[in-house]
């Protein structure tokens, strides 16, 4: 059905579709409306979840991990400082390779405090050993958090999956979104099986253990394996949805008019729209543009994405957050994938942190900047200088 | 590799042969992990004494009191790792701190 | 492309009415954003609002910045915001206003279509007392839309909290707020 609604509801409807056991929540802006549509559902009896109304974000995740182990099927939702906050259980969740799925609201980290969108937070949980995936749209944002149950649930995998979305771009702006029917969408989840369940008192199990140096290094090791067993799962859960829902997710990014193209940009979240219609617009021009949208930023497909970039002759990778002291991290993956070989000459771009708007005219602005460019370049896109 | 654990000979196992997220089945972690050997003095119980109002089975952070029908009847010296909190919880000096000797228990 | 910015109030309803308007255009078989601009929120401070209506896809996500409507609910905004800031010259300025079309051009200088019309009398005189849903009537006749279209999504929209008398009070509000400005249309 396609109604109008924002990244919220779209959210929020994706949830209520897949009905886990146990959310864990904590308001915060730019996510609070999936928190409040979703205790609206439970109080209302649309949802049997168990929804834990905790006193933090801490709090939330410590919650979620607990009922994760017990065997139930959860999922959260949060955003900058929440994530913040967060983030030393989200390591716990990952090494217990708990199958979380999250709705990141992407906002910037204080101070300066703010409350609009980029994507610090995401990038401070790079390394927390979640996998993430970026929605250009609510429609995106819906579609992946249905997939991210499934990939975080996928036997080999098994880790928590970040589903980000802008905040307020894509969370506070309605958009034409088309839901698939709930059973189509309960079908496709399927029942949880969790291999371990620890409420299972028939079949023991010790959760949480201590690891000495004897054992830390090979559990880790182990950890890294989910995320190596992720982008085969990822891109056969793709497949899958595809086919149920008639649009076209397959690969790890989405490629638009990339194959001639000289002049590339590679970008995530909702900036990859505005920057399709920029490259639409200088190809009516004749000029040989493209545009690389990652959807899956960890594991990051760096092989895939340096085969798809080897024949342009110049990338600007854009990163909405500071690595302060380095390049962007979006930049140093994607130029990760050309270690050792030739490739085209990089350019970082910053952009848009705290909400700094992102117009066509500076994505046009990046296209022209390439005309000339060094690699290794440091730029800042729409700054006062 | 074989090697010397703390109380066990274990064969360490490489990272493909571990449980996901390192849980252990079966649990029962505490069988195997004797922990009694750690102990520098060990509690002696007087069955005499004991009134049996069991605040030394409720404050016993290793759960090394074994319980019959109410009534305490001994010391788990496998796990016990010699505290003393239960000597010291004790309203009628039932229990006895005492050095090991050696050789465990 | 058509690119709408609403000034209201926090609290006059700026925001609802560009969401209905999106659903209406989307019952419309078009496709459509709608976004508010977020600041510290409160009663009675300067709120914008935002729709993008087009026949293909919308993949921006940027601000608008050359909108080809402007609606003013508020009419004290007319002094104390830039209410017609890149208002496109051949596009349309409707303001909720007792004052005649000339003094609107005379307050704003916008040299293109202005609809000016008493929405908060007709909201008044409907029982509502809500100028934001004539004002919507106002927008949906310059885009040319079938009122029909509108009324129904109003009526199922505004149904979900408001009773039915309520609900037809707002259908009269809607419908002469479409009056006023029927006739005009964007970019025509």
């Amino acid at each position: 059905m396609r109604k109008v609604m924002t990244g919220h509801k779209a959210v929020a409807e994706a949830m209520r579709q897949i009905e886990p056991d146990v959310v864990a929540v904590y308001p915060i802006t730019p996510q609070s409306e999936i928190a409040e549509y979703y205790a609206e559902y439970v109080h209302n009896g649309i949802v049997k979840t168990e929804l834990i109304p905790v006193e933090s974000e801490h709090s939330a995740m410590s919650a979620c991990v607990g009922a994760s182990a017990a065997g139930a099927r959860v999922i959260t939702a949060t955003a900058s400082q929440g994530l913040a906050l967060m983030v030393e259980v989200l390591y716990v969740a990952a090494g217990l390779r708990l199958p979380i799925v999250m709705a990141l609201a992407n906002r910037s980290l204080s101070a300066p405090i703010n409350i609009h969108c980029d994507h610090s937070d995401a990038y401070l949980a790079r390394d927390s050993g979640a996998i993430q995936i970026f929605a250009e749209s609510a429609q995106e944002a819906y579609d992946y958090m249905i997939m991210a149950q499934k990939l975080a649930e996928n036997a080999k995998v098994r880790l928590p999956v970040i589903v980000n979305l802008d905040g307020f771009t894509l969370t506070h702006s309605s958009q034409v979104v088309e839901t698939l029917p709930d059973e189509a969408v309960k079908d496709f989840v399927g029942e949880y099986d969790p291999p371990y369940p620890l409420l299972d008192v028939d079949r023991p199990v010790t959760w949480g253990v201590f690891a000495m140096p004897d054992y830390y290094f090979e559990l880790k090791r182990a950890q890294q394996a989910g995320m190596e067993a992720a982008p085969e799962a990822f891109l056969e859960i793709q497949k899958a949805y595809s086919e149920l829902c008639g649009r076209p997710y397959k690969g790890f990014f989405e490629a638009y008019k990339l194959d001639d193209a000289e002049r590339v940009i590679v970008v995530m979240g909702s900036t990859a729209g505005t920057a399709k219609a920029v490259v639409d617009e200088l190809r009516d021009k004749g000029e040989r543009v493209g545009l690389l949208k990652v959807w899956l930023w960890r594991p990051f497909p760096r092989a895939e994405i340096a085969e798809a970039l080897a024949g342009a002759k110049a990338v600007a990778v854009m990163d909405r957050a500071i690595s302060f002291g380095n390049l962007g991290a979006l930049y140093l993956d994607v130029v990760s994938g050309f270690a050792g070989r030739p490739g085209p000459t990089f350019v970082n771009y910053i952009y848009g942190l705290g909400g700094r708007d992102v117009p066509m005219e500076h994505i046009a602005e990046v296209f022209e900047g390439l005309k000339e460019a060094e690699t290794g370049e440091l730029r800042y896109l729409g700054l006062r200088e | 590799m074989r090697r010397r654990g703390c109380t066990l000979a274990v064969e360490l196992k490489s990272w493909k042969e571990l449980p996901v997220g390192g849980v252990i089945p079966g649990g029962a972690t505490p069988e195997l992990n004797k922990t009694g050997s750690w102990r520098a003095k060990r509690p002696v119980w007087n069955a005499e004494k004991c009134v049996h109002c069991l605040q030394c089975w409720l404050h016993c952070p290793d759960n090394s009191f074994f319980l019959k029908e109410q009534k305490i009847t001994g010391i788990d010296y496998d796990h016990c790792k010699g505290c003393g909190v239960c000597a010291a919880i004790c309203p009628v000096g039932a229990i006895e701190m005492v050095p090991e000797r050696g050789g465990g228990r | 492309m058509v690119e709408i910015r609403w000034h209201g109030r926090g609290g006059q309803g700026a925001k609802t009415v560009s969401q209905i308007l999106a659903q209406i255009v989307l019952r419309e078989g078009k496709h459509v954003q709608a976004f508010p601009e977020y600041g510290p929120e409160r009663s009675g401070a300067p709120v914008r609002a935002y729709d993008r209506i087009s026949e293909d896809e919308i993949r921006v996500h940027s601000g608008v910045y050359h909108p080809d409507i402007v609606v003013v609910i508020d009419e004290t905004l007319l002094e104390s915001e830039n209410t017609t800031e890149g208002l496109k010259p051949d596009g349309v300025l409707i303001v909720n206003t007792s004052r005649s079309e000339e003094e609107i051009r005379k307050a704003t200088g916008f040299p293109g279509k202005i609809i000016a019309f008493d929405a908060t009398k007709i909201a008044q005189e409907a029982g509502t007392g809500f100028p934001n849903v004539p004002m919507l009537g106002a927008v949906v006749a310059v885009l040319g839309t079938e009122p029909g279209i509108a009324e129904e999504e109003l009526r199922e929209t505004l149904s979900h909290r408001l009773s039915p008398e309520v609900v037809e009070k707002n259908l009269k509000a809607f419908r002469a707020g479409y009056d006023a400005a029927k006739g005009v249309y964007v970019g025509g």
